[in-house]
Protein backbone atom coordinates (compact mmCIF):
# COMPACT_ATOMS: atom_id res chain seq x y z
CA UNK A 1 0.00 0.00 0.00
CA UNK A 2 1.49 3.33 -1.01
CA UNK A 3 1.00 5.94 1.67
CA UNK A 4 3.54 8.54 0.55
CA UNK A 5 1.02 11.06 -0.71
CA UNK A 6 -1.20 10.97 2.36
CA UNK A 7 -1.02 13.73 5.00
CA UNK A 8 1.70 13.49 7.68
CA UNK A 9 0.98 13.16 11.40
CA UNK A 10 1.13 16.91 12.04
CA UNK A 11 -1.70 17.52 9.57
CA UNK A 12 -4.19 15.06 11.05
CA UNK A 13 -6.77 15.73 13.76
CA UNK A 14 -5.50 14.33 17.07
CA UNK A 15 -6.98 11.12 18.40
CA UNK A 16 -7.87 9.63 15.01
CA UNK A 17 -10.98 11.81 14.90
CA UNK A 18 -12.84 12.32 11.63
CA UNK A 19 -14.14 15.85 11.29
CA UNK A 20 -15.82 15.49 7.91
CA UNK A 21 -19.21 13.84 8.23
CA UNK A 22 -20.04 11.11 5.72
CA UNK A 23 -16.57 10.98 4.21
CA UNK A 24 -16.72 7.18 3.97
CA UNK A 25 -18.29 7.91 0.57
CA UNK A 26 -14.88 9.10 -0.67
CA UNK A 27 -13.14 5.88 0.30
CA UNK A 28 -13.17 2.97 -2.13
CA UNK A 29 -14.25 -0.04 -0.08
CA UNK A 30 -15.55 -2.17 -2.94
CA UNK A 31 -12.08 -3.42 -3.85
CA UNK A 32 -12.35 -6.70 -2.00
CA UNK A 33 -15.57 -7.82 -3.70
CA UNK A 34 -15.29 -11.37 -5.07
CA UNK A 35 -18.55 -11.32 -7.00
CA UNK A 36 -20.56 -8.49 -8.45
CA UNK A 37 -24.32 -7.92 -8.64
CA UNK A 38 -25.59 -7.25 -12.16
CA UNK A 39 -28.90 -5.41 -12.34
CA UNK A 40 -31.29 -5.99 -15.23
CA UNK A 41 -33.48 -2.91 -15.76
CA UNK A 42 -35.83 -4.83 -18.06
CA UNK A 43 -36.73 -7.38 -15.40
CA UNK A 44 -36.75 -4.98 -12.43
CA UNK A 45 -40.20 -4.12 -10.97
CA UNK A 46 -38.67 -1.46 -8.66
CA UNK A 47 -40.02 -3.02 -5.48
CA UNK A 48 -36.84 -1.62 -3.85
CA UNK A 49 -36.31 -4.67 -1.63
CA UNK A 50 -32.63 -4.60 -2.70
CA UNK A 51 -32.38 -0.96 -1.67
CA UNK A 52 -33.97 -1.70 1.71
CA UNK A 53 -31.75 -4.69 2.47
CA UNK A 54 -28.38 -3.55 1.07
CA UNK A 55 -26.19 -3.13 4.18
CA UNK A 56 -23.91 -0.66 2.41
CA UNK A 57 -26.41 1.68 0.70
CA UNK A 58 -24.99 0.61 -2.64
CA UNK A 59 -28.23 0.42 -4.62
CA UNK A 60 -28.61 3.69 -6.51
CA UNK A 61 -32.22 4.85 -6.71
CA UNK A 62 -33.55 7.87 -8.57
CA UNK A 63 -37.21 8.90 -8.65
CA UNK A 64 -38.23 5.64 -7.00
CA UNK A 65 -36.43 3.51 -9.56
CA UNK A 66 -33.27 1.40 -9.29
CA UNK A 67 -30.82 2.96 -11.74
CA UNK A 68 -27.63 1.12 -10.89
CA UNK A 69 -25.20 -0.20 -8.29
CA UNK A 70 -22.46 1.72 -6.52
CA UNK A 71 -19.49 -0.56 -7.20
CA UNK A 72 -17.15 1.76 -5.29
CA UNK A 73 -18.78 0.58 -2.07
CA UNK A 74 -20.57 -2.69 -2.91
CA UNK A 75 -18.82 -5.61 -1.14
CA UNK A 76 -20.59 -8.25 -3.21
CA UNK A 77 -22.43 -9.82 -0.29
CA UNK A 78 -25.29 -10.89 -2.58
CA UNK A 79 -28.12 -9.85 -0.26
CA UNK A 80 -29.69 -7.79 -3.05
CA UNK A 81 -29.79 -10.80 -5.39
CA UNK A 82 -31.24 -12.96 -2.65
CA UNK A 83 -33.94 -10.45 -1.68
CA UNK A 84 -34.96 -9.78 -5.28
CA UNK A 85 -38.33 -11.65 -5.60
CA UNK A 86 -37.83 -15.16 -7.13
CA UNK A 87 -40.31 -14.41 -9.90
CA UNK A 88 -38.34 -11.27 -10.85
CA UNK A 89 -34.66 -12.25 -10.55
CA UNK A 90 -33.48 -8.87 -11.78
CA UNK A 91 -30.14 -9.16 -9.93
CA UNK A 92 -27.59 -11.90 -10.59
CA UNK A 93 -24.19 -12.35 -8.94
CA UNK A 94 -21.27 -12.70 -11.35
CA UNK A 95 -17.78 -13.64 -10.13
CA UNK A 96 -15.31 -10.76 -10.45
CA UNK A 97 -12.87 -11.34 -13.27
CA UNK A 98 -15.48 -12.91 -15.52
CA UNK B 1 -8.85 30.30 52.08
CA UNK B 2 -7.03 27.09 52.79
CA UNK B 3 -7.59 25.13 55.96
CA UNK B 4 -5.86 22.22 57.64
CA UNK B 5 -7.88 19.05 57.89
CA UNK B 6 -7.11 15.53 59.05
CA UNK B 7 -8.06 13.35 56.10
CA UNK B 8 -7.29 9.97 54.63
CA UNK B 9 -5.91 9.88 51.09
CA UNK B 10 -9.23 8.63 49.79
CA UNK B 11 -11.18 11.34 51.62
CA UNK B 12 -8.84 14.01 50.26
CA UNK B 13 -9.17 12.71 46.70
CA UNK B 14 -12.97 12.51 46.97
CA UNK B 15 -12.98 16.04 48.36
CA UNK B 16 -10.84 17.25 45.45
CA UNK B 17 -13.30 15.58 43.08
CA UNK B 18 -16.16 17.38 44.82
CA UNK B 19 -14.36 20.69 44.42
CA UNK B 20 -13.54 19.97 40.77
CA UNK B 21 -17.17 18.87 40.27
CA UNK B 22 -16.77 16.96 37.02
CA UNK B 23 -19.78 16.61 34.72
CA UNK B 24 -19.71 12.82 34.87
CA UNK B 25 -18.24 10.22 37.22
CA UNK B 26 -18.70 6.56 36.27
CA UNK B 27 -17.10 4.26 38.80
CA UNK B 28 -17.14 0.87 40.41
CA UNK B 29 -15.92 0.20 43.94
CA UNK B 30 -12.76 -1.83 44.50
CA UNK B 31 -10.57 -2.10 47.57
CA UNK B 32 -8.71 0.11 48.50
CA UNK B 33 -10.24 2.74 46.19
CA UNK B 34 -13.81 2.10 47.44
CA UNK B 35 -13.94 5.10 49.80
CA UNK B 36 -13.32 7.53 46.97
CA UNK B 37 -16.39 6.38 45.10
CA UNK B 38 -18.39 6.05 48.31
CA UNK B 39 -17.60 9.57 49.56
CA UNK B 40 -18.19 11.00 46.13
CA UNK B 41 -21.54 9.25 45.71
CA UNK B 42 -22.55 10.79 49.06
CA UNK B 43 -21.75 14.25 47.68
CA UNK B 44 -23.96 13.44 44.70
CA UNK B 45 -26.79 12.03 46.83
CA UNK B 46 -26.66 15.04 49.18
CA UNK B 47 -26.86 17.46 46.27
CA UNK B 48 -23.40 18.91 47.02
CA UNK B 49 -22.38 18.44 43.36
CA UNK B 50 -24.36 18.39 40.12
CA UNK B 51 -22.21 15.58 38.72
CA UNK B 52 -23.99 12.80 36.83
CA UNK B 53 -22.93 9.70 38.76
CA UNK B 54 -23.14 6.51 36.72
CA UNK B 55 -23.21 3.25 38.64
CA UNK B 56 -21.80 0.59 36.37
CA UNK B 57 -21.46 -3.18 36.59
CA UNK B 58 -17.70 -3.40 36.18
CA UNK B 59 -14.55 -1.37 35.66
CA UNK B 60 -14.62 -2.17 31.96
CA UNK B 61 -17.95 -0.37 31.89
CA UNK B 62 -16.69 2.37 34.22
CA UNK B 63 -13.91 3.29 31.80
CA UNK B 64 -16.22 2.82 28.79
CA UNK B 65 -18.84 5.16 30.25
CA UNK B 66 -16.12 7.66 31.15
CA UNK B 67 -14.74 7.51 27.61
CA UNK B 68 -18.26 7.97 26.21
CA UNK B 69 -18.90 10.94 28.49
CA UNK B 70 -15.55 12.52 27.58
CA UNK B 71 -16.22 12.03 23.86
CA UNK B 72 -19.55 13.72 24.50
CA UNK B 73 -17.64 16.76 25.73
CA UNK B 74 -18.00 16.17 29.46
CA UNK B 75 -15.31 16.58 32.08
CA UNK B 76 -15.30 12.95 33.15
CA UNK B 77 -13.59 11.02 35.92
CA UNK B 78 -13.44 7.57 37.41
CA UNK B 79 -11.22 5.88 40.01
CA UNK B 80 -9.83 2.41 40.47
CA UNK B 81 -7.25 -0.01 41.89
CA UNK B 82 -5.49 -3.22 40.88
CA UNK B 83 -7.89 -5.71 39.24
CA UNK B 84 -10.19 -2.84 38.40
CA UNK B 85 -7.47 -1.20 36.34
CA UNK B 86 -6.68 -4.58 34.82
CA UNK B 87 -10.31 -5.04 33.80
CA UNK B 88 -10.37 -1.54 32.28
CA UNK B 89 -7.36 -2.42 30.16
CA UNK B 90 -8.56 -2.19 26.58
CA UNK B 91 -10.58 0.94 27.24
CA UNK B 92 -7.67 2.58 29.09
CA UNK B 93 -5.72 2.53 25.81
CA UNK B 94 -8.73 3.86 23.91
CA UNK B 95 -9.05 6.82 26.31
CA UNK B 96 -5.44 7.81 25.60
CA UNK B 97 -5.43 7.21 21.86
CA UNK B 98 -8.72 9.09 21.44
CA UNK B 99 -7.05 11.95 23.32
CA UNK B 100 -9.72 12.20 26.01
CA UNK B 101 -8.57 14.23 29.03
CA UNK B 102 -9.94 11.89 31.69
CA UNK B 103 -8.55 12.12 35.22
CA UNK B 104 -8.44 8.92 37.27
CA UNK B 105 -7.20 8.48 40.83
CA UNK B 106 -5.59 5.06 41.17
CA UNK B 107 -5.01 3.64 44.63
CA UNK B 108 -2.06 1.33 44.10
CA UNK B 109 -2.70 -2.30 44.97
CA UNK B 110 -1.04 -5.58 44.01
CA UNK B 111 -2.39 -7.50 41.06
CA UNK B 112 -3.63 -11.06 41.32
CA UNK B 113 -2.42 -13.69 41.62
CA UNK B 114 -2.20 -14.72 44.28
CA UNK B 115 -5.09 -12.48 45.25
CA UNK B 116 -4.03 -9.64 47.52
CA UNK B 117 -5.60 -6.30 48.44
CA UNK B 118 -2.52 -4.44 49.70
CA UNK B 119 -0.14 -1.94 48.25
CA UNK B 120 2.29 -2.42 45.45
CA UNK B 121 2.70 -0.67 42.12
CA UNK B 122 2.14 -3.62 39.80
CA UNK B 123 -1.20 -2.17 38.65
CA UNK B 124 -0.09 1.24 37.41
CA UNK B 125 3.36 0.04 36.34
CA UNK B 126 1.54 -2.40 34.09
CA UNK B 127 -0.33 0.54 32.56
CA UNK B 128 2.82 2.56 32.02
CA UNK B 129 2.72 2.17 28.24
CA UNK B 130 -1.00 2.82 27.87
CA UNK B 131 -0.47 6.45 26.91
CA UNK B 132 -1.67 7.95 30.19
CA UNK B 133 0.26 10.57 32.11
CA UNK B 134 1.15 9.16 35.53
CA UNK B 135 1.65 11.24 38.66
CA UNK B 136 2.72 9.57 41.92
CA UNK B 137 1.93 10.91 45.39
CA UNK B 138 3.88 10.43 48.61
CA UNK B 139 1.23 11.75 50.98
CA UNK B 140 -2.42 12.71 51.38
CA UNK B 141 -1.44 16.29 50.57
CA UNK B 142 0.26 15.27 47.35
CA UNK B 143 -2.63 13.04 46.29
CA UNK B 144 -4.97 16.01 46.75
CA UNK B 145 -2.67 18.51 45.04
CA UNK B 146 -1.85 16.18 42.15
CA UNK B 147 -5.50 15.50 41.44
CA UNK B 148 -6.32 19.19 41.13
CA UNK B 149 -3.31 19.79 38.89
CA UNK B 150 -4.15 16.69 36.82
CA UNK B 151 -7.32 18.30 35.50
CA UNK B 152 -5.39 21.24 34.08
CA UNK B 153 -2.66 18.99 32.68
CA UNK B 154 -5.10 16.60 30.99
CA UNK B 155 -7.20 19.34 29.43
CA UNK B 156 -4.32 21.45 28.12
CA UNK B 157 -4.93 22.00 24.39
CA UNK B 158 -1.47 20.67 23.47
CA UNK B 159 -2.02 17.43 25.38
CA UNK B 160 -5.60 16.21 25.67
CA UNK B 161 -4.26 13.18 27.46
CA UNK B 162 -5.70 11.22 30.36
CA UNK B 163 -3.94 11.31 33.73
CA UNK B 164 -3.63 8.71 36.50
CA UNK B 165 -2.98 10.08 39.97
CA UNK B 166 -1.45 7.31 42.05
CA UNK B 167 -1.24 6.89 45.81
CA UNK B 168 -0.36 3.90 47.98
CA UNK B 169 -3.22 1.59 48.91
CA UNK B 170 -4.10 1.63 52.63
CA UNK B 171 -0.83 3.35 53.56
CA UNK B 172 -1.92 6.68 52.07
CA UNK B 173 -5.49 5.92 51.05
CA UNK B 174 -6.58 4.94 54.56
CA UNK B 175 -3.96 6.69 56.69
CA UNK B 176 -4.98 9.96 58.35
CA UNK B 177 -2.74 12.94 57.73
CA UNK B 178 -3.03 16.66 58.11
CA UNK B 179 -3.52 18.23 54.72
CA UNK B 180 -4.07 21.78 53.63
CA UNK B 181 -7.34 21.91 51.74
CA UNK B 182 -8.20 24.77 49.40
CA UNK B 183 -11.64 26.30 49.45
CA UNK B 184 -14.10 25.20 46.76
CA UNK B 185 -14.04 28.49 44.93
CA UNK B 186 -10.24 28.52 44.60
CA UNK B 187 -10.20 25.00 43.17
CA UNK B 188 -13.04 25.82 40.75
CA UNK B 189 -11.17 28.90 39.57
CA UNK B 190 -7.90 26.97 39.19
CA UNK B 191 -9.37 24.14 37.11
CA UNK B 192 -11.59 26.54 35.17
CA UNK B 193 -14.46 25.70 32.90
CA UNK B 194 -13.86 22.78 30.56
CA UNK B 195 -14.16 23.65 26.91
CA UNK B 196 -13.89 20.39 24.95
CA UNK B 197 -12.31 20.45 21.50
CA UNK B 198 -15.06 18.26 20.13
CA UNK B 199 -18.28 16.76 21.34
CA UNK B 200 -20.34 13.94 19.94
CA UNK B 201 -23.34 15.91 21.18
CA UNK B 202 -22.68 18.97 19.05
CA UNK B 203 -24.62 18.61 15.79
CA UNK B 204 -23.17 21.87 14.48
CA UNK B 205 -19.69 20.33 14.40
CA UNK B 206 -20.06 16.61 13.66
CA UNK B 207 -17.17 14.33 14.61
CA UNK B 208 -16.40 10.61 14.51
CA UNK B 209 -14.49 8.99 17.39
CA UNK B 210 -13.02 5.52 17.18
CA UNK B 211 -13.00 4.94 13.43
CA UNK B 212 -11.12 2.01 11.90
CA UNK B 213 -7.52 3.04 11.33
CA UNK B 214 -5.35 0.74 9.22
CA UNK B 215 -1.90 0.66 7.66
CA UNK B 216 -2.43 4.03 6.01
CA UNK B 217 -3.12 6.20 9.11
CA UNK B 218 -2.69 4.32 12.41
CA UNK B 219 1.05 5.00 12.63
CA UNK B 220 0.55 8.76 12.08
CA UNK B 221 -2.05 8.88 14.84
CA UNK B 222 0.28 7.04 17.21
CA UNK B 223 3.10 9.40 16.31
CA UNK B 224 0.93 12.38 17.15
CA UNK B 225 -0.01 10.73 20.47
CA UNK B 226 3.68 10.35 21.19
CA UNK B 227 4.25 14.03 20.48
CA UNK B 228 1.51 14.98 22.95
CA UNK B 229 3.32 12.98 25.63
CA UNK B 230 6.54 14.76 24.68
CA UNK B 231 4.77 18.09 25.21
CA UNK B 232 3.38 16.98 28.56
CA UNK B 233 6.56 17.63 30.56
CA UNK B 234 6.46 21.36 29.88
CA UNK B 235 2.75 21.60 30.67
CA UNK B 236 3.18 19.68 33.94
CA UNK B 237 5.80 22.23 35.03
CA UNK B 238 3.65 25.21 33.95
CA UNK B 239 0.67 23.91 35.91
CA UNK B 240 2.92 23.25 38.92
CA UNK B 241 4.20 26.82 38.74
CA UNK B 242 0.65 28.20 38.80
CA UNK B 243 -0.25 25.84 41.63
CA UNK B 244 2.74 27.06 43.61
CA UNK B 245 1.54 30.66 43.31
CA UNK B 246 -1.76 29.52 44.77
CA UNK B 247 -0.52 27.30 47.58
CA UNK B 248 3.21 27.82 48.05
CA UNK B 249 3.67 24.09 47.51
CA UNK B 250 6.28 23.18 44.95
CA UNK B 251 5.98 20.37 42.43
CA UNK B 252 8.24 19.26 39.60
CA UNK B 253 9.19 16.08 37.79
CA UNK B 254 10.67 14.76 41.00
CA UNK B 255 11.64 15.83 44.49
CA UNK B 256 15.27 15.91 45.61
CA UNK B 257 15.93 15.29 49.27
CA UNK B 258 19.45 15.98 50.53
CA UNK B 259 20.66 15.03 47.10
CA UNK B 260 22.90 17.88 45.99
CA UNK B 261 26.01 16.78 47.88
CA UNK B 262 25.03 13.11 48.28
CA UNK B 263 27.32 10.26 47.23
CA UNK B 264 24.76 7.49 47.37
CA UNK B 265 21.01 7.76 46.88
CA UNK B 266 17.78 5.86 46.78
CA UNK B 267 15.08 6.44 44.18
CA UNK B 268 11.60 5.55 45.44
CA UNK B 269 8.01 6.34 44.51
CA UNK B 270 5.05 7.25 46.72
CA UNK B 271 4.91 6.65 50.49
CA UNK B 272 8.24 4.79 50.70
CA UNK B 273 9.90 8.12 49.97
CA UNK B 274 8.57 9.36 53.32
CA UNK B 275 10.21 6.48 55.15
CA UNK B 276 13.42 7.03 53.21
CA UNK B 277 13.53 10.73 54.17
CA UNK B 278 13.52 9.74 57.83
CA UNK B 279 16.38 7.30 57.22
CA UNK B 280 18.30 9.94 55.27
CA UNK B 281 17.99 12.32 58.25
CA UNK B 282 19.33 9.65 60.60
CA UNK B 283 22.23 8.68 58.35
CA UNK B 284 23.10 12.32 57.69
CA UNK B 285 23.34 12.87 61.45
CA UNK B 286 25.78 9.96 61.55
CA UNK B 287 27.83 11.69 58.86
CA UNK B 288 26.91 9.69 55.74
CA UNK B 289 26.33 11.63 52.55
CA UNK B 290 23.07 10.03 51.51
CA UNK B 291 20.10 11.39 49.59
CA UNK B 292 16.79 10.55 48.04
CA UNK B 293 15.11 11.16 44.72
CA UNK B 294 11.33 10.77 44.60
CA UNK B 295 9.87 10.76 41.09
CA UNK B 296 6.47 12.40 40.82
CA UNK B 297 6.08 12.17 37.06
CA UNK B 298 6.68 8.70 35.65
CA UNK B 299 4.85 9.31 32.36
CA UNK B 300 6.19 11.20 30.54
CA UNK B 301 9.53 9.91 31.79
CA UNK B 302 11.85 12.85 32.58
CA UNK B 303 14.95 11.00 31.36
CA UNK B 304 17.17 14.00 30.69
CA UNK B 305 16.45 15.72 33.99
CA UNK B 306 16.90 12.50 35.95
CA UNK B 307 20.24 11.82 34.27
CA UNK B 308 21.47 15.34 35.03
CA UNK B 309 20.42 15.00 38.65
CA UNK B 310 21.85 11.54 39.28
CA UNK B 311 25.08 11.81 37.30
CA UNK B 312 27.22 13.07 40.17
CA UNK B 313 26.35 10.19 42.49
CA UNK B 314 28.54 7.14 43.12
CA UNK B 315 25.91 4.46 43.78
CA UNK B 316 22.14 4.57 43.34
CA UNK B 317 19.46 2.08 44.35
CA UNK B 318 16.23 2.25 42.40
CA UNK B 319 13.46 0.77 44.51
CA UNK B 320 10.56 -0.79 42.66
CA UNK B 321 7.37 -1.87 44.39
CA UNK B 322 6.67 -4.01 41.32
CA UNK B 323 8.57 -6.71 39.49
CA UNK B 324 8.97 -6.64 35.74
CA UNK B 325 9.61 -10.39 35.68
CA UNK B 326 12.28 -9.76 33.12
CA UNK B 327 14.85 -11.37 35.44
CA UNK B 328 16.80 -8.15 35.16
CA UNK B 329 15.26 -5.40 37.30
CA UNK B 330 12.14 -3.40 38.18
CA UNK B 331 10.38 -1.03 35.76
CA UNK B 332 11.62 2.21 37.32
CA UNK B 333 15.15 0.79 37.51
CA UNK B 334 15.16 -0.13 33.84
CA UNK B 335 14.14 3.30 32.67
CA UNK B 336 16.45 5.19 34.99
CA UNK B 337 19.38 2.99 34.06
CA UNK B 338 18.60 3.49 30.37
CA UNK B 339 18.35 7.26 30.93
CA UNK B 340 21.88 7.19 32.41
CA UNK B 341 23.45 5.30 29.49
CA UNK B 342 24.90 8.36 27.75
CA UNK B 343 26.07 9.95 30.98
CA UNK B 344 29.14 8.92 32.93
CA UNK B 345 27.33 8.22 36.15
CA UNK B 346 26.77 6.05 39.17
CA UNK B 347 26.53 2.34 39.60
CA UNK B 348 22.79 1.60 39.60
CA UNK B 349 21.11 -1.26 41.43
CA UNK B 350 17.58 -2.59 41.39
CA UNK B 351 15.73 -3.36 44.62
CA UNK B 352 12.34 -5.05 44.36
CA UNK B 353 10.47 -4.55 47.63
CA UNK B 354 7.11 -4.41 49.37
CA UNK B 355 5.14 -6.63 47.00
CA UNK B 356 1.59 -7.35 48.14
CA UNK B 357 1.86 -4.77 50.90
CA UNK B 358 4.91 -6.26 52.64
CA UNK B 359 5.93 -3.59 55.15
CA UNK B 360 8.87 -1.41 54.29
CA UNK B 361 10.25 0.10 57.45
CA UNK B 362 13.20 2.35 58.28
CA UNK B 363 15.37 -0.73 58.97
CA UNK B 364 14.76 -2.01 55.43
CA UNK B 365 15.66 1.29 53.83
CA UNK B 366 18.69 1.60 56.12
CA UNK B 367 19.88 -1.76 54.82
CA UNK B 368 19.71 -0.43 51.26
CA UNK B 369 21.76 2.64 52.18
CA UNK B 370 24.25 0.39 54.04
CA UNK B 371 24.61 -1.73 50.89
CA UNK B 372 25.21 1.38 48.78
CA UNK B 373 27.78 2.83 51.17
CA UNK B 374 29.58 -0.52 51.25
CA UNK B 375 29.66 -0.69 47.43
CA UNK B 376 30.93 2.87 47.31
CA UNK B 377 33.71 1.95 49.76
CA UNK B 378 34.78 -1.39 48.28
CA UNK B 379 33.76 -0.94 44.65
CA UNK B 380 32.41 -4.47 44.83
CA UNK B 381 28.83 -5.24 43.88
CA UNK B 382 27.59 -8.83 44.03
CA UNK B 383 24.17 -8.39 42.56
CA UNK B 384 22.46 -5.72 40.45
CA UNK B 385 19.02 -7.21 41.07
CA UNK B 386 18.05 -7.49 44.73
CA UNK B 387 14.91 -8.51 46.59
CA UNK B 388 14.42 -6.55 49.78
CA UNK B 389 12.43 -7.95 52.69
CA UNK B 390 11.62 -11.37 51.24
CA UNK B 391 12.26 -14.57 53.23
CA UNK B 392 15.01 -16.73 51.77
Amino acid sequence: MSTENLPGWKDLPAGGLILEPGNAENLETGEWRSSRPIHDKQKCINCLFCWVFCPDSSIIVEDGKVVGIDYKHCKGCGICARECPPKVKAITMVPEGE
Amino acid sequence: MAEKKALTGNEAVALAMKQIEPDVVAAYPITPQTDIVQYFSNYVADGKVKTEFVTVESEHSAMSATVGAAAGGARAMTATSSQGLALMWEVVYIAASSRLPIVMPVVNRALSGPINIHCDHGDTMGARDSGWIQLYSESVQEAYDNLIQAVRIAEHPDLQLPVMVCQDGFITSHGLENAEILDDETVKRFVGEYKPRFSLLNPAKPVTFGALDLQDYYFEHKRSQSEAMKNAGKVILQVAEEFKKLTGREYGYFEKYMLDDAEVAVVALNSTAGTAKMVVDELRQAGSKVGLLKPRVFRPFPAKELAETLRGLKVVAVMDRADSFNAYGGPLFNEIRSAMYDTPGPKILSYIYGLGGRDIGPADVTKVYDDLLEIKKTGRCDSILNYLGVRE
